[in-house]
Formats: C-alpha cells, sequence, structure tokens
C-alpha cells in the first residue's frame, strides 16, 4: 500500500461553492461523433483555475443545466480549463451546441485527486474505458512531467470502435515516446483494424507491470471498473493500490443535497476517486 | 535451441503439469510460423489443431457477407488459440489470420485426442486447462456484448 494515500493538495475549496463563475469558452474540439472538449477561460481577469487530476467542476448551461464534469486539462497549465464530455443528455447535448465566444458557469474544483504524489517510485497503471480516458489524462500529464520520478507507465484503453477513440493525436505522440506502453483495443473492428479487439481486462494480463509494486488507476463505466479491479488483483495488485473514480447523481457538489450517496459515502465531497477497498462491497450492491 | 517439450513446460497452459504428460504431449507438437495474411485457420475446415502463441498477433474473424472478415477477437503472445478440435463435428467455428509475424507451436489436436482417450487422467488434465480458458473467453464476450462504453 503506499505510504500516503493523499498528499495535501494545492487547490482550496472555493469561496463561494454555490456560486458558478462565469466562464467564456475559447475553443470547441471534436473528439468523436458523440464527444467534444471545451476549453474554458475567465470571463473576467485572468485569473489560473489551480485543480488536482481527478477532480470536477460543476458546468452550468445558462438556462438548461447544470451537471459535473472532470477536468480533462493539464494541471501544470491551469490558465486554461478543459472539460471533455459526451452529448448524452439534455445539458450535455446543449453545451456540445456551444461555440467559442459562449459563456457557460463553472463551480468548483471539487473532490478526491488520483493519488500521483504518492504513486512516485511505483510502476502505474492507467486503465481507461471510452470517455473514463478523460479524467485519467491530467494525472497522465503530471506523471509523464514528473516521468523520472515513476517506475513502468501503462496506459490500457478499451473503447467501443476505432472512431471512438479519444485524444487520438496525442495518444500517437505518447506512444512514440520510449517511456510509455500504451495498448488500445476496441469490442468493434471493420477489416481495417489492425490492433486489439476484445474487453479491456483481456490486456491486463499480458500488460508489463510489477503488481506488488503497482498503483493502478482505473476510469470508466462502472461495470468495467468492477470487472477491470477483479483482473487487477487477479494479477496480485492489492485492494488498496487500486484507485477507481466513482459517478453518481452529483447536485451541490459539497457533501450537502445527499443525491449523490452511496453507502457510507458522498461520491462529490469523499470521491469521485476511492481505492477498490473503499468501494469493493458497494459495486455490486443492487438498488443503491 | 529449446526443444517443444521446453517450451511447452514454460508455456502458462501447461504450467505444472507432470512431466511425463509434458513429455507425451511434446511428441503432438512443432513449431510453425505465420506471416501477416496468412490464415492459421479457416471457418468450416476440418478442426485438428491448436496453437500456443509464442509471438505475434492473431485475429480471429468471422465473415459477413456484407461487411468482409470481421475481426471479433484478438489472441497474441502467450495465449491459447482454438477448441474446435477437442468436440464434433472438429470443424473450425471462425477463421485466424494473423496480423503480424506470428510463431506458434501447433499442436495436433487429433493426436492428443487418442492419448487422452486412452489416458483419462491426462484427458482431465486437459480438459480442465481448457475450461478455464473457455471461462475466460465466455466472461469477456460477455462483457463486449454489453456495449459498456455506448
Amino acid at each position: 500500500m503506499v505510504d500516503q494515500l493523499f498528499a495535501p493538495t494545492i487547490t482550496t475549496a472555493p469561496a463561494e461553492p454555490m456560486l458558478p463563475e462565469v466562464f467564456r469558452i475559447q475553443r470547441v474540439v471534436k473528439e468523436s461523433y458523440d464527444t467534444f472538449t471545451l476549453e474554458l477561460e475567465p470571463d473576467r481577469g485572468n485569473r489560473a483555475f489551480p485543480f488536482e487530476p481527478g477532480q470536477f467542476n460543476m458546468l452550468y448551461v445558462f438556462g438548461v443545466g447544470e451537471i459535473p464534469i472532470s477536468i480533462s486539462g493539464d494541471p501544470l497549465h491551469p490558465e486554461t480549463l478543459i472539460h471533455t464530455t459526451r452529448a448524452v443528455g439534455t445539458v450535455t447535448k446543449a453545451m456540445g451546441a456551444l461555440k467559442p465566444g459562449d459563456v457557460i458557469g463553472v463551480r468548483g474544483p471539487f473532490g478526491t485527486e488520483w493519488p500521483v504524489r504518492a504513486a512516485k517510485g511505483y510502476d502505474v497503471v492507467f486503465v481507461a474505458g471510452g470517455i473514463g480516458l478523460a479524467p485519467l489524462r491530467p494525472a497522465l500529464y503530471h506523471i509523464l512531467a514528473h516521468r523520472e520520478k515513476y517506475g513502468r507507465i501503462v496506459l490500457l484503453y478499451g473503447c467501443r470502435s476505432p472512431e471512438d477513440i479519444l485524444f487520438r493525436r496525442e495518444l500517437e505522440k505518447w506512444r512514440a515516446r520510449f517511456d510509455l506502453e500504451i495498448y488500445v483495443t476496441v469490442d468493434y473492428a471493420s477489416p481495417r483494424w489492425h490492433s486489439n479487439v476484445g474487453v479491456v481486462t483481456k490486456l491486463i494480463p499480458k500488460a508489463p507491470f510489477d503488481p506488488l509494486n503497482t498503483i493502478a488507476l482505473v476510469c470508466g463505466p462502472e461495470v468495467m471498473m468492477r470487472f477491470t479491479a477483479i483482473e487487477l488483483a487477479k494479477r496480485g495488485v492489492r485492494p488498496d493500490d487500486i484507485y477507481i473514480s466513482m459517478e453518481r447523481n452529483m447536485k451541490c457538489a459539497i457533501g450537502f443535497c445527499g443525491h449523490c450517496q452511496l453507502g457510507p459515502v458522498f461520491i462529490c465531497k469523499d470521491g469521485p476517486v476511492f481505492t477498490y477497498r473503499q468501494m469493493q462491497g458497494w459495486l455490486a450492491q443492487w438498488e443503491i | 535451441m529449446q526443444t517443444i517439450e521446453e517450451i511447452l513446460a514454460q508455456h502458462d497452459f501447461f504450467r505444472d503439469m507432470d512431466p511425463v504428460y509434458l513429455k507425451l504431449l511434446a511428441g503432438c507438437g512443432m513449431n510453425v510460423r505465420f506471416d501477416p495474411g496468412d490464415y492459421l485457420f479457416r471457418e468450416g475446415e476440418p478442426a485438428n489443431t491448436f496453437f500456443l502463441i509464442r509471438h505475434g498477433q492473431v485475429a480471429i474473424e468471422l465473415y459477413d457477407p456484407r461487411r468482409g472478415q470481421l475481426p471479433i477477437d484478438t489472441a497474441g503472445e502467450n495465449e491459447v488459440l482454438g477448441w474446435s478440435w477437442l468436440y464434433p463435428p472438429y470443424k473450425w467455428h471462425f477463421s485466424a489470420r494473423a496480423v503480424s509475424l506470428t510463431r506458434a507451436i501447433a499442436m495436433d489436436g487429433k493426436c492428443l485426442r487418442d492419448k487422452c482417450d486412452a489416458d483419462h487422467d491426462l484427458g482431465y488434465d486437459l480438459m480442465r486447462r481448457f475450461a478455464l480458458i473457455i471461462i475466460d473467453r465466455l466472461q469477456a464476450t460477455r462483457l463486449q456484448v454489453l456495449d459498456v462504453y455506448g
């Protein structure tokens, strides 16, 4: 188990956590047919927005609604706030229609972070499923910026099809490095696809890492995280060293409203990042 | 150069197998090599072999008249490929194509079936090992069809 689960963060809780700040959209990047990235800057002033990898913001499309979205940008460049999401509901669809120059409300940053400081000296295995790569990207940026402090770095990424691969250009660039190994697998492929086919859990037995000295960061649909954690544990990674990012219906983001309660915890305040040991008993619970 | 018996002994699939059985099984194995694009086997053909992949990657494909050969799974280094040789009608259900240069040990399934029939302890040991692989593939396929990222 890592010596210190969560090192002190450099971020501070927002002074007015329920009051959105106005940000202006600088750029919209279409990542795939249904996924997009928003790059935001504060509407007034040039204030940087410090955050820790794994944290999220509440984004408010004025007149439509507010939703939690993980930050997907580089924590070393907090002057631009970056979020990546899929257009699946009313708010995200409205968000996807926004253009550069439009404004959006931001509350945050909220929640716990990936243990990137505590993972120093360890092999770090990222396991991402679909859009789950977005919340992991800040941790990847952090670790690659301090590469010499870590052991082997492995990214296992599973998604629906080759067309759904997020951050493709960046993945190709990272793959060209000699100090990071990336394996991508898809559920459905055309004859033109020449890489892995199958669920992401299939990559775990073959991935090059030392299970007893590994910190695993897992993000994706809950069922994928559940089976990934089981497979990592089979390989010998301890449940305390497997971290997962949970998602629930978050409204206030500060543990008041209770919408995101899961057993004894509030996902917004006590999470979203938990150890597998903390969540193990709750992942397969019905009706919670 | 390593003998087939030594290679089998080091392979995960045969881990902790009785050396007497390993020696027996080694007689059914041969080294094979496939260039990218070569087929290890094709759907509908007689299935009398299975493969221990030592290097490379193989796509397991299903033919769709409209879309062509569709890769539904892949198998790579240290994996075992093929169990249609175990059960009648001993025909391949899918095709397997080398995606990259692939080196493998091809095990003669017909020869193995005879040996398993003659020695049920060997048969039980081998069936247990294959059952684990079949279970793993079944679990993975269940997750795959869930379309969890959708």
